[in-house]
């Protein structure tokens, strides 16, 4: 029964494409994976922007939304409807093929992502060799169709707004990749189906996910951080800073385009997510031998929604970071921290005995931290700001 | 040869065409790209998964954005001279260019398995990929690693040396 | 050490998500349609026509001398004078507005109209609910939206409407007084104007114009 219950949306294509003729299997079967991503994540958008209103009006002493249906429920229908039957304005001066084609890259790229997560035991669409290589090089497009967005508009703010996003995407990307790195480097395979494999064992009950090791821990701590500049997230949300420069490379769409921006940046979310969760959390594993019963699909899921309202408390706690103090951040801390955690990983693979592979990786990671964190603290690359002002 | 080549095909040599014959820098930027998708395409096409995707995450998403900011910082992205794409030294350019095509031409002629026997594909995983960066090309992978740390470095430098100056 | 500050504020947020369900104290808003927060004395928005009494056609302070309309930095009143006149407070025969209108689409709330009023005419309203589907009629307000008595005037700004109501005070007792004195100086003229006989005829030209300066 709960085998049933772990492999239910297997056996369900398995069902449906059962009806179909021989030839046809394999290519409606991939059709039907597909078309189940466009219909779940969409959804899942819908309540993480409930949610992330509702949570950020908490966080400020307030109620959120509450007029729209029970508790306000229904207020993503009401966006949607909104979206939907607004105005679809285009610049008179928008190079208007490219303003069209922006927003259609983005989420096409975006979405592109979710082929090689995989979000439960056997549900992946397909198994790559190099799955993780090939989340990458798409979350490297949509950098691409950011920049057509903010140029294409003939807008300052726009163009601002795109060049902001693309430097900070760039400048990301490294510790996102290198962060990485480390848990490819323990596995040896660059393919995720492996990697939440590998993870998918259990000592004194406990799970062997990546982030109870201290390569792990740093990666995961980078990752995380990175994660958060790549899909635009505040603090990191320069880009689209509504107080300087309006809403960013998306200042000039409107209606549908505008919620295809929308929809596509928290769908990016929850691909980094998943794949934050697959390489470190484990993916659909459950973190302890006694609760391996629950269905993966279920542990893949609620350990992206934990993710993403992580990311709603950090957007409601923090604020925004100055360009400067991004790249130094992106370039002085981040980038050595994971150069550095592929020291911790490599030793952590070399040295055989139990105790001096934890100690000596706890000691070089928390070590760089602290000294890392003092230096730039102290330069004031990244600590408190100091106003000067004109005279 | 499939559809699926002939249609990657006219997309990369469209992309191509397109990138050298518009007149506004930033869409041949973006054509470009287009040819770098295709080439990228090519490769899945013919089961090389893992220079496909690197394809795709150093062209398209770094070399591409590199193109396109040099355009922007350098100068405008309008092209204001009426006169066509053609520079002055247009015969120069094109013998050079069929130069440099005669010696790839040569090249791919040359080599030895011209049009090779329905041989297998040797299936080349991620896995031998790296073995073989870390065995028998290792001193290739180190010369290139240690140009781009010294590009790297250089960069930096004048970076910082031009910050000096306006200080 | 680097975090510390985050974790602070990541505490401090984690503590407001969960106190906001716990007290209601916490809670900075209230539901707006349904509850209301009183508007602080000091609070205005777009100006609006004072009048005395019960009818407000009578009533109204207005004398339609147009400094408000020159005076409005975007010019957006209109004011047509009447022809005949009608008494004012002191029963003094003033013009009064034939038309008097504010387009309060165009009104940015400066307050200017008031204070160069010398009348005590116009004041500033707390209404904000003037939302309207019709944008260029709807937001034109004309004589009959805009007056609005001075019992209402006292419950939106009381200090500000005492100290004026003060000041008309002062001033109609000032008037009446004078007249008072006038008509006090007239009759004691009738009575001593007998007596006198013929030198006192050239008298009150010589008062008058000294009255009317003043």
């Amino acid at each position: 029964m709960l085998e049933k219950a772990d492999q239910v949306f297997v056996l369900l294509l398995h069902w449906l494409v059962g009806y179909l003729p021989a030839a046809w299997r394999p290519a409606s079967g991939v059709l039907l994976c597909v078309v189940a991503i466009i219909a779940v994540y969409p959804t899942l958008f819908a309540l993480a922007v409930l949610l992330e209103r509702k949570g950020l009006g908490r966080m400020q002493n307030r109620y959120g939304p509450n007029r729209v249906g029970p508790f306000g429920i229904l207020q993503p229908v009401a966006d949607g409807i909104k979206s939907l039957t607004k105005e679809d304005i285009v610049p008179f001066n928008a190079d208007a093929l490219v303003h069209f084609i922006a927003p259609l890259m983005l989420v096409v790229a975006v979405f592109m992502g979710f082929a090689v997560l995989p979000m439960g035991r056997n549900m992946v669409l397909v198994d790559l060799d190099a799955s993780l290589l090939f989340f990458f090089a798409m979350g490297a497009s949509t950098e691409l169709s950011v920049f057509m967005a903010g140029w294409s508009s003939r807008n300052k703010y726009s163009l601002l707004g795109a060049m902001r996003a693309v430097a900070q995407m760039i400048s990301y990307e490294v510790p996102l990749l290198l962060s990485t790195v480390g848990v490819v480097m323990i596995t040896g395979s660059l393919s995720l189906v492996d990697i939440v494999d590998a993870q998918n064992r259990y000592t004194w009950g406990l799970a062997h996910w990546n982030v109870f090791k201290p390569w792990g821990l740093a990666g995961f701590a980078m990752f995380v951080i990175a994660s958060m500049a790549e899909t635009n997230r505040s603090p990191f949300d320069l880009p689209e800073g509504e107080s300087e420069i309006v809403a960013g490379y998306f200042t000039e769409y409107s209606g549908f385009k505008f919620a295809l921006f929308f929809l596509g940046e928290y769908v990016g979310m929850f691909g980094i997510a998943g794949l934050g969760t697959s390489l470190f959390l484990g993916g659909w594993s459950s973190p302890l031998a006694v609760l391996s019963w629950v269905p993966s699909w279920i542990w893949f899921f609620s350990k992206v929604m934990v993710w993403i309202c992580f990311f709603i408390w950090v957007r409601g706690t923090m604020p925004r970071l100055r360009q400067d103090q991004l790249m130094n951040f992106a370039w002085k801390f981040v980038l050595p921290m994971t150069l550095l955690n592929l020291l911790v990983a490599a030793e952590w693979r070399f040295v055989a005995d139990m105790w001096l592979r934890w100690i000596a990786g706890m000691v070089i990671v928390v070590g760089a931290y602290v000294l890392m964190g003092r230096v730039g603290m102290r330069r004031e690359h990244f600590g408190p700001r100091t106003y000067r002002y004109a005279e | 040869m499939s559809v699926v080549f002939f249609v990657l095909t006219a997309m990369t040599l469209a992309g191509a065409l397109a990138a050298v014959l518009l007149k506004n820098l930033v869409h041949c930027a973006l054509s470009l790209t287009v040819a770098f998708a295709g080439l990228a395409l090519l490769f899945l096409e013919l089961d090389a998964q893992f220079v496909a995707f690197v394809q795709i995450l150093v062209y398209v998403g770094a070399v591409a954005i590199l193109v396109v900011f040099a355009i922007l910082l350098t100068r405008s992205a309008e092209t204001p001279k009426a006169g066509g794409v053609f520079s002055r030294t247009w015969l120069a350019g094109l013998s050079v260019a069929a130069a440099v095509f005669a010696v790839l031409g040569w090249a791919v002629l040359e080599s030895t398995p011209w049009l090779p026997q329905t041989t297998e594909a040797p299936a080349a995983d991620v896995g031998q990929i790296g073995e073989a960066l870390m065995s028998r090309y290792v001193l290739p992978l180190e010369i290139v690693a240690l140009l781009l740390t010294a590009a790297l470095i250089g960069a930096v430098i004048v970076a910082m040396h031009e910050k000096d100056g306006a200080q | 050490m680097l975090g510390e500050g985050i974790l602070k504020g990541l505490a401090e947020t984690a503590k407001n998500f969960a106190g906001s369900y716990v007290s209601k104290d916490r809670l900075t808003t209230v539901q707006y349609p349904e509850e209301r927060i009183a508007p602080i004395e000091a609070t205005r928005d777009f100006p609006f026509l004072v009048y005395d009494g019960e009818d407000w056609q009578a009533g109204l302070r207005c004398v339609a001398c147009q400094i408000c309309e020159k005076e409005c930095p975007p010019k957006c009143i209109y004011i047509e004078k009447s022809k005949d006149k009608k008494p004012d407070y002191v029963g003094k025969p003033q013009i009064y507005p034939a038309r008097f209108d504010i387009d309060i689409s165009v009104c940015m709330s400066c307050q200017i109209c008031v204070e160069v009023c010398p009348f005590e005419a116009i004041k500033m309203d707390t209404v904000f609910e003037l939302a309207t589907e019709d944008r260029f009629g709807g937001l034109l307000l004309d004589r009959s939206k805009l007056a609005k008595s001075n019992e209402y005037y006292h419950t939106i700004h009381p200090t500000e409407a005492a100290e004026v109501d003060a000041r008309l005070a002062e001033e109609k007792a000032k008037v009446e007084a004078k007249a008072r004195a006038a008509a006090e100086a007239a009759a004691a003229k009738a009575a001593a104007a007998p007596a006198a006989g013929a030198p006192a005829k050239t008298e009150p030209p010589a008062v008058k114009p000294a009255g009317g300066a003043e």
